[in-house]
């Protein structure tokens, strides 16, 4: 008990000042929104409780729910290994030591700094526009360009491809893992004849495995709870024909356009649940594929 | 086994000259030793032979082949590291068998050689373990062992020991000299340290900002060292080295030191000049017998058992470490009477270059 303690005490500091948040501020609404949840409330007349009647509605009945996880989940699985495989690309590219890699950097980073605004999102949506950026280039080799954003085939990439360009922070990470492998190992894999995909596949990969760890863990998290840029592409209500109907959107819809509180807090907790599940398969998965330096044995 | 020669090797990083126009031959089936103070390029050469590095200018051969543009999976030669260079995520098996795997080497050839090598340096028992679950000797072997799997024609060693702690240092240098033996592969073996060379080297290379200073056998270098600067780095204590001024006296020269009066060395080829004495501490002694004798207080007493090597500051203030037996009754501050045979001791220039004498007097 002694030895758990000195040995995770730091952690512990640095974890309290988020901890008194997260118990002073975070913690009622949390418990209140799981009671809520079990209850029909329009803020205008006091709850009345449900039981699970909310959740039963959620699975049997609501079509623009299971609409919303497809959205969503589409939007995870394309994006987390998107964003990631670039982000990973562009720091192998910064760490082969380019000159003024400082600047690069500030500027890679940019958009991720912008990350979630309102700004870069209109930007975007600019540019997806039918007679915005991207069309006007096409329409300079002869293309007619979709509608991106009103076609529901296309909507959800323009979405996909803004999360892409936002690959800042997992770059850094990235980068950061990079140079913490040590240019010996990589000097005796050239001795040892490995080629280039081999190094990649047998040194970098494995030993960036914590690092890609955490940055799949953090990505997907929040790639499930998009919502800034959803909201202002998809003109607030996940059109065209719900393609952009993200989980968060549809929760949004249902709790400040429609005042059904309950159903919105059980659509909260059921993505609470979802994200769980989602960490919780990757923590226990990653003794398989993780390698730790300082592991103990 | 592979010769190995370096014609006019330069290396500079940016505007740093780092090796300057440096020639070297190395015999097949030698274990060379590159030794040198830190910072003096050591590693820098060794891994421009090994292709991790380019070089600036010149040309290198291994086995009468030019390898300037060959990449250094294909120079056949293996490397062990200082900080070992293990892959940390793969098990010591792995460690041995990776090279030889990018070779596409059937697979039994590499369980063959990895057993092999494994039973050489006594890791059995160690081959499922992860790097991590190694002391720093037995990573050591581990990286020997990966270099000897695959059968190089060259060996090279980066300060292999230093991460060891001296007992180690000393297994581990016997256990590479029979290594040596076993494998009679040329070997070049980088260290900073004069005592790994003069033990394990059949030729010794002193290197200096990146200029050679001398290149020889381990008895050369100790008992002919050609300049101040090798006469220094080689040997243990340090040689004694005493600043005396030459002038010519009949046929030879006559050499005035601050402590033991005017010496007569036999002739030497220098004369009115500033020149460096330098002798050796077992070539001191206590006592009267001369030829040339002063007096100075015992000042350090350092007792290894077997024999001692005693401080003793002189008149001058200088301080002499002479060598003694381990039975010699010594004490710090007595006063002690020092014996001196020119006949022992190098003579260095103004310049530091050695000078000697037409009449061998000085050997
Ligand atoms: N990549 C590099 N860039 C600039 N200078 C370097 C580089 N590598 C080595 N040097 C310099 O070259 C000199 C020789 O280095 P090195 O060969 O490592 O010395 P040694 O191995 O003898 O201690 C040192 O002064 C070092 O600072
Ligand atoms: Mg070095």
């Amino acid at each position: 008990m002694n030895k758990f303690i000195r040995r995770n005490l730091p952690g512990y500091t640095f974890l309290f000042p988020w901890l008194i948040g997260f118990f002073a501020l975070a913690l009622g609404p949390i418990l209140a929104s799981l009671y809520l949840s079990f209850t029909r409330y329009d803020i205008l007349t006091p709850p009345q409780w449900a039981g699970l009647e909310n959740y039963e509605y959620m699975f049997t009945w609501d079509d623009r729910f299971w609409q919303s996880m497809k959205v969503t989940f589409t939007f995870v699985f394309l994006s987390v290994p998107a964003k990631l495989i670039f982000a990973l690309g562009i720091a192998m590219a910064l760490d082969k030591g380019i000159r003024g890699i400082g600047l690069y950097r500030a500027v890679y980073y940019l958009p991720s700094i912008l990350g979630a605004s309102i700004a870069v999102a209109i930007l975007w949506r600019q540019v997806f526009e039918a007679n915005g950026v991207i069309n006007s280039i096409l329409a300079i080799f002869g293309i007619a360009g979709p509608h991106w954003m009103g076609n529901p085939d296309y909507s959800l990439y323009t979405i996909v491809t803004l999360a892409v360009w936002q690959f800042g922070a997992p770059m850094l990470i990235f980068l950061a893992g990079l140079r913490a492998i040590p240019n010996d190992l990589y000097e005796a894999a050239e001795i040892d004849a490995a080629s280039k995909t081999r190094k990649f596949f047998a040194i970098t990969l494995p030993l960036l495995g914590p690092v890609i760890f955490f940055n799949l863990v953090l990505q997907t998290i929040d790639a499930f709870k998009i919502f800034t840029n959803a909201f202002v592409i998809s003109g607030g209500n996940g059109a065209p024909a719900d393609s952009l109907l993200f989980f968060t959107i549809y929760l949004y819809e249902e709790a400040f356009k429609y005042f059904r509180m309950g159903y919105a807090s059980a659509l909260a907790w059921v993505l609470l649940i979802v994200i769980a599940l989602f960490t919780a398969i990757a923590f226990f998965s990653s003794r398989y594929w993780v390698y730790y330096e300082n592991e103990r044995d | 086994m592979a010769g190995l020669s370096l014609r006019n090797v330069k290396k500079s990083y940016g505007a740093v000259e780092v090796i300057d126009d440096l020639n070297l031959d190395i015999e097949s089936g030698e274990f060379l030793v590159l030794v040198g103070p830190s910072g003096c390029g050591k590693s820098t050469l060794l891994r421009m032979i090994a292709g991790l590095e380019e070089i600036t200018d010149g040309t290198i051969s291994i086995g009468g082949r030019v390898v300037n543009e060959l990449p250094a999976a294909r120079r056949e030669l293996s490397m062990v590291f200082q900080s070992y260079a293990l892959y940390p995520h793969m098990s010591v098996r792995k460690n041995l068998a990776f090279g030889l795997t990018n070779l596409k080497m059937p697979k039994d050839e590499i369980e063959k050689r990895v057993a092999d090598a494994a039973q050489i340096l006594q890791i059995e028992p160690l081959l499922e373990r992860r790097p991590r679950q190694l002391s720093g000797g037995q990573k050591q072997r581990v990286a020997i062992g990966r270099a000897i799997v695959r059968e190089p024609k060259l060996f090279l060693f980066d300060e292999p020991l230093s991460n060891l702690d001296a007992e180690l240092r000393v297994q581990m240098r016997v256990e590479l000299a029979s290594l040596y033996k076993r494998l009679g592969t040329t070997m070049i073996y980088v260290t900073h340290d004069q005592i790994e060379a003069m033990t394990m080297a059949t030729r010794i290379v002193v290197l200096n900002k990146g200029i050679i200073e001398q290149v020889g056998t381990p008895f050369e270098l100790y008992n002919r060292p050609r300049n101040l600067f090798v006469a220094g780095f080689i040997g243990s204590p340090k040689i004694n080295m005493l600043k005396g001024k030459a002038t010519h006296a009949g046929a030879g020269s006559e050499i005035a030191l601050d402590d033991f009066g005017t010496v007569v060395p036999g002739a030497l080829p220098t004369a009115d000049e500033t020149i460096t004495v330098c002798v050796r501490p077992e070539h001191l002694s206590f006592g009267s017998d001369g030829p040339f004798t002063a007096t100075g207080e015992i000042s350090l007493v350092e007792y290894l058992g077997s024999e001692i090597y005693a401080h003793v500051r002189m008149a001058s203030g200088q301080i002499l470490v002479v060598h003694a037996s381990g039975r010699a009754q010594l004490r710090m501050g007595e006063t002690a009477t020092v014996s001196f045979d020119p006949a022992f001791a190098h003579y260095f220039d103004a310049q530091g270059q050695r000078v000697e004498s037409g009449d061998g007097a000085v050997q």
